[in-house]
């Protein structure tokens, strides 16, 4: 084979804007993506700059509404939901199978495009006046109270949920369709299970949203009241609707994430990972189980105390699985030979922050200390620690480990390191002042508060500070790296998954012949004992 | 390196290809009964809540009208399956016509549809726009009509694509006829079928509440 890789079989910019070649479309997602953390991180900064006293010296109610709700819409929609699956997974997962592409790569493409036009969209609005409801869009606020641009921005997400369900509906398919010879369910890298199971909510959750979204923009333009309390409608069923995605949601959030660190935990420890079925079952567990707990967003709603009940019970039973898989990782790293290079140190900052995010989560789930910390920091801190020090952490640990799949280049492991210290410094100290502050009672979404607090929140703006030069590291010695780094071997950490067979970066259609599996994943026991190679 | 054209490079085989296909229909199936049934869903809650206004308001919905586009599409929807069961390169002919002719009942359902959201707006039935319906019931009333436009529209816009579909499809099968366009046109014959069924939901759910008393 000539030495010709899926990044230089053409330079022009039509190939790249009418490739249909998977792992160019994840570089599309990846770089709009960079755009779109950049803008919710943006709004985030002003946020915590506010806060850091108790007056409103930098911004007026109004424009701080607006901030919360720009950075809750962006890094919600357009960056979390799709950092994973639509970067790291649209790049891996026919790699990982030994498949030549996805099943559908001009659906593929579309689903690009129909994300840009979203994210357009609902930056359109954002540019134009922004919307103060909150990323929720609670009813009857967004409907008959708020003068912003509620529609044009759920016509955004709307759109952009498109290329959510094909996205999901592409992996689905290529999972079951497109394997290897060899390769069983069985034989499946947890990774993939975490992302079919997340296919999976894509593809039943995101429609339900849509229908919410479009019943909110019916009742708010034609002024008919499906929602709207006054002429029968009832608020609550918005609150449902929404939520029946929207909790889902947060495992579309996670689920990869934990996937992911399936690959590091198992590869940094040079074993196998403990308990593989148990991994693979719980992540279609955390899947089904996630259908059924959106009431516990409700309890403060009025809904009645049943419900409550039922709801409070069902969220104690979905902690479960995705507790079994803390233990597994832990049990894998017993006693494993453990390697500190970047990724696993993203790995181990993943466990502790997810393992608070869903203790807290937990305490939110029980009914009685909900009433408490309701619409406090507390909860901000809870989906925080899951979502920015879970998700955000795992992506940063997952784009590492196959950074040099990717670009054919190694990066700096001194900064990598440094940075992913930096990273767990700062977000503890961004974060975890605010349990107590919401433990003591400090409202979310207000700006201004009683002086007492104070303290409290100048640490977590402190630390938000640290977290943003760390967040902005990679960009500089990750683009050095994308240029100027060494040349990688196909496999420079010695691991067995697939996608290490072929040469790095990986030749237009992946391999030069179909690979053919004849063992378990993750054996490293084997041949592959020896150390990672690129430190 | 120049690909085969049978089939692109992901696939192994031509008949790999085909059934990749139709489970991605499935799916994409999958993703529509959630799309419907979250609608359906909202319209029960209300239609619990308000039994009354929704049994009058669907005593003022064109029964002949929703009857006839009833049969139609269940018509159409036998013609495609017809055709997708005599599919062969030797039957593109009549395979032509079936796809036609499904297509033109498709548009007839729509023409009808369009006369009654007319007849609809002249007694002020439409929500949002000058809606007038007098009496205590009228907030069941105006509830039962958003429902009755939103689901009858999104359903409406998706016959719209599904005919788009067929008339491409026959196109095709005319033109140049292989045994790869069966694929195709068995994933379309299960979205039409998938359209037809959720109308039949649709029909039972607005037309035929409170008829039964009256
Ligand atoms: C381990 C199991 C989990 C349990 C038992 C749990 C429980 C809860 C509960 C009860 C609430 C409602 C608090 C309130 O509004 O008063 C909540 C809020 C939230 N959780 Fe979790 N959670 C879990 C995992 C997750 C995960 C994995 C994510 C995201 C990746 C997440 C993200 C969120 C978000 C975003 C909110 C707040 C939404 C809002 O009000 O804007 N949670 N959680
Ligand atoms: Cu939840």
């Amino acid at each position: 084979m000539s030495d010709k890789n899926y990044l230089t079989t053409d330079y022009t910019l039509r190939s790249w804007f009418l490739t249909t070649d998977h792992k160019r479309i994840a570089i599309l997602y990846f770089a709009s993506l960079i755009f779109f953390f950049f803008i919710g991180g943006a709004a985030a900064t002003a946020i915590r700059i506010e806060l850091a006293t108790p007056q409103a010296d930098l911004v007026s109610s109004d424009v701080y509404n607006r901030l919360f709700t720009m950075h809750g819409i962006i890094m919600v929609w357009f960056f979390l939901i799709p950092s994973i699956p639509n970067t790291l997974g649209n790049f891996v997962v026919p790699l990982m199978i030994g498949a030549r592409d996805l099943a559908f790569p001009r659906l593929n493409l579309m689903s690009w495009y129909i994300f840009m036009l979203g994210g357009c969209i609902t930056l359109f609005a954002i540019l134009a006046g922004g919307v103060d409801t909150g990323w929720t869009f609670y009813t009857p606020f967004s409907t008959l109270y708020s003068n912003s641009y509620v529609i044009v921005a759920a016509a955004g997400i709307f759109i952009a949920g498109f290329s959510s369900i094909l996205t999901g509906l592409n992996f689905i398919v290529t999972i079951h369709r497109l394997r290897a010879p060899g390769l069983t369910w069985y034989r499946l890298p947890l990774f993939l299970w975490s992302l079919y199971a997340t296919s999976v909510i894509l593809v039943l959750a995101t429609p339900v949203l849509a229908i919410t979204l479009l019943l909110m923009a019916t009742e708010r333009f034609f002024g008919v009241g499906i929602f709207d309390p006054r002429i029968g409608g009832d608020p609550l069923l918005f609150q449902h609707l929404f939520w029946f995605y929207s909790h889902p949601a947060v495992y579309i959030m996670i689920l990869p994430g934990m996937g992911v660190i399936n690959e590091l935990v198992s590869c940094f420890s040079r074993k196998q990972v403990f308990g593989y079925k148990f991994v693979a079952w719980c992540s279609l567990a955390i899947a089904a189980v996630g259908f059924l707990v959106w009431g516990h967003h409700m309890f403060v709603s009025g809904q009645s105390l049943i419900a409550s009940l039922v709801f409070s019970f069902m969220s104690f039973i979905v902690a479960v699985p995705s507790a079994i898989k803390v233990f597994n990782w832990t049990a894998t790293l017993h006693k494993g030979s453990i390697h500190f290079d970047a990724p696993m140190l993203y790995a181990l900052a993943f466990i502790g922050l997810f393992t608070i995010g869903g203790l807290t989560g937990l305490f939110l789930a029980c009914l009685a200390y909900d009433v408490h910390a309701t619409d406090t920091y507390f909860v901000v801190a809870h989906f925080h620690y899951i979502m920015v020090g879970g998700m955000v952490t795992a992506y940063f640990g997952g784009l590492h480990y196959w950074w040099p799949k990717i670009t054919g280049r190694l990066y700096s492991e001194y900064w990598a390191r440094t940075a992913a210290v930096l990273i767990f410094f700062g977000f503890n100290l961004t974060f975890f002042p605010q349990f107590i502050l919401g433990a003591e009672g400090m409202p979310r979404r207000y700006h201004v508060y009683p002086p007492e607090f104070q303290v409290w929140n100048v640490l977590s703006s402190g630390g938000a500070a640290i977290l943003a030069v760390a967040y902005l590291m990679p960009l500089f010695y990750l683009g050095y790296s994308a240029f100027f780094g060494r040349r990688a071997p196909a496999n420079p950490w010695n691991a067995p998954g697939l996608e290490w067979q072929t040469s790095s970066p990986p030749p237009e259609f992946n391999f030069a012949s179909q690979p053919v599996v004849t063992r378990a994943p993750y054996q490293y026991n084997e041949h592959f004992q020896a150390e990672p190679q690129n430190a | 390196m120049p690909e085969s054209s049978a089939f692109a490079p992901q696939y192994a085989s031509v008949p790999h290809r085909d059934h990749t296909a139709e489970l991605g229909m499935w799916v994409f199936i999958a993703t529509e009964v959630l799309l419907f049934g979250g609608l359906i869903l909202a319209y029960l809650v209300y239609r619990h809540a308000f039994p009354q206004g929704f049994a009058a308001g669907s005593r003022h919905t064109k029964i002949v009208i929703g009857t006839t586009n009833t049969a139609v599409l269940l018509t159409s929807s036998f013609l495609v399956a017809w055709a997708v069961e005599i599919f062969s390169p030797a039957t593109t002919k009549i395979v032509t016509w079936l796809l036609v002719g499904a297509a033109c009942l498709g548009l007839v359902f729509i023409v009808l549809k369009g006369i009654e959201y007319g007849k609809e707006y002249d007694e002020h039935l439409v929500p949002g726009i000058d809606f007038q319906f007098a009496g205590p019931k009228a907030n069941g009333v105006q509830l039962f009509f958003v429902f009755y436009f939103v689901a009858t529209a999104i359903h409406a816009l998706h016959m719209l694509i599904g005919v788009c579909l067929l008339i491409t499809l026959a196109i095709i099968c005319r033109r140049a006829p292989t045994t790869r366009h069966h694929a195709a046109l068995h994933s379309a014959a299960l979205y039409w079928h998938f359209v037809d069924v959720v109308w039949i939901f649709l029909f039972a759910l607005i037309y035929l509440p409170g008829r039964s008393s009256s």
